[in-house]
């Protein structure tokens, strides 16, 4: 539910409208104590890099804030669904690599619109 | 004020001992990444998500930014001074190192940028007792660089980790380098000089560094930072899985394969132990508290003995 309605960076609909992501694409796993890990394989539209790498920020970020549990986040491309994807996984799982790009002013202006929520 | 837009320092408590005594808010406009003292204690070297690497001199609690070293085109990664306190060594996003040099003017130079990575570079580490760097990056690969007639070059690549390599630590001799990875291993490389006795093959005369031990199996996340005690010989590892782990080495292994083994630990499961009792310096600089997001395992040389209890370790994603 938490992602359903983010919104494309591109079109004016909801990934899940796109069918960028669905229920099946969330596994839910749990590894301790009330603590989870969350593993998202999601579809881009287009093969476009930068948007793929854009979109898996935008679950990162909606998800860290919104899960109201303990948890730990993989994302993903689903397999098969893009020529660069493990350059693409290893880009969205980099922690570091997604909290400076969190405080590059453009990305997050972008990042901030696609995950407000709806009214 | 000082620190103020990001939080109330006041409220953090110091904890046993321990008091803030500067809060230096004033010098980058990013996330600072690494700190680092000079090795006479009289600098401090900030890099930040700026691009930028702030020199601080000090004067007891009074912090003045001497300079800022600027050329990187994105984020600064990690900075470390080298033994020899004229000398610095930054990297950054950008896939470079940069080493810059410092005289008793306290003018700072660089004097070479480094290229050899083809990815980001997370870490730069100086070798305890000589001018030899180490890096550690996303391309997967540590390198290591020195001064060979007035350049500073790459003179080893260590490939084996399957994924971004965050940190890279030397033990006490220089000897052996161990570096942790994404790929949730840790991995004891030892190095090995022309015409050694083990019949390692070195090409150009030049020392070839080897992996002796890998530690897989113990580790469920990325390892983001690992610490070489020079006083005990422990490993020690910072984990994305919310743990610290400390091994120690077999004292009847072979030194070519070397086996290290999980510390002492809690029979109800894999809890690490880690206590440290240190005799601390007297006076102590907090820095501005930043979005840094992983926790940080260093000995201190002035660590005087490591006890061991339990303490679960965990830290905000």
């Amino acid at each position: 539910d938490i992602i359903r309605t983010i919104r494309d960076p591109e079109k004016p609909n909801t990934l899940e409208e796109l069918e960028v992501v669905t229920e099946s694409c969330v596994e839910v796993q749990e590894i301790g104590e009330d603590e989870y890990l969350v593993t998202i394989r999601f579809t881009p539209t287009v093969p476009h890099c930068s948007l793929a790498t854009l979109i898996g920020l935008c679950l990162r970020i909606k998800l860290q804030r919104c899960l109201p549990f303990r948890h730990k986040l993989e994302i993903y491309i689903s397999e098969g669904t893009h020529s660069t994807e493990e350059d693409i996984n290893k880009q969205i799982n980099d922690k570091e690599r997604v909290a400076a790009a969190m405080e590059n002013p453009n990305l997050r202006e972008i990042v901030e619109q696609c995950v407000v929520e709806p009214d | 004020g000082q620190g103020l837009s990001r939080g109330d320092p006041m409220a953090l408590s110091p904890g046993q001992g321990w008091s803030c005594r500067a809060v230096l808010g004033e010098g980058h406009q990013r996330t600072v990444r690494r700190v680092a003292w000079s090795p006479c204690g009289s600098y401090l070297a900030s890099a930040s998500f700026d691009a930028t690497t702030c020199i601080w001199k000090r004067h007891e609690d009074d912090f003045q930014c001497i300079t800022t070293l600027e050329g990187h085109e994105n984020e600064v990664k990690s900075v470390a001074w080298a033994p020899s306190g004229t000398l610095l060594a930054t990297c950054s996003r950008d896939k470079s190192v940069w080493v810059w040099e410092v005289d008793e003017e306290e003018e700072y130079e660089c004097v070479s940028v480094l290229n050899s990575h083809t990815q980001d570079v997370k870490h730069v580490v100086w070798h305890p007792n000589q001018e030899l760097l180490a890096s550690a990056s996303y391309d997967d690969t540590v390198k290591l660089y020195q001064e060979e007639e007035d350049d500073w070059v790459c003179c080893a690549t260590l490939e084996g980790h399957e994924s971004t390599v965050w940190s890279v630590a030397f033990d006490r001799s220089g000897e052996r380098l161990a570096s942790c990875s994404d790929d949730k291993t840790v991995r004891v490389w030892r190095r090995y000089k022309p015409g050694n006795e083990e019949g390692v093959a070195c090409s150009d005369n030049e020392p070839t560094w080897k992996c002796v031990c890998t530690l897989s199996g113990y580790h469920t996340r990325t390892i983001y930072d690992v610490a070489w005690c020079h006083l005990t010989g422990a490993l020690a590892t910072a984990c994305g899985d919310d743990a610290i782990r400390v091994f120690e080495e077999s004292a009847t292994g072979d030194p070519r394969q070397p086996t290290f083994a999980l510390a002492a630990h809690d029979s109800a499961g894999p809890a690490v132990t880690l206590h440290c009792s240190a005799s601390v310096l007297s006076t102590s600089v907090e820095a501005e508290p930043s979005r840094k997001k992983r926790p940080r395992v260093s000995f201190s040389r002035h660590m005087s003995l490591m006890a061991r209890a339990v303490f679960p370790v965990s830290f905000l994603e």
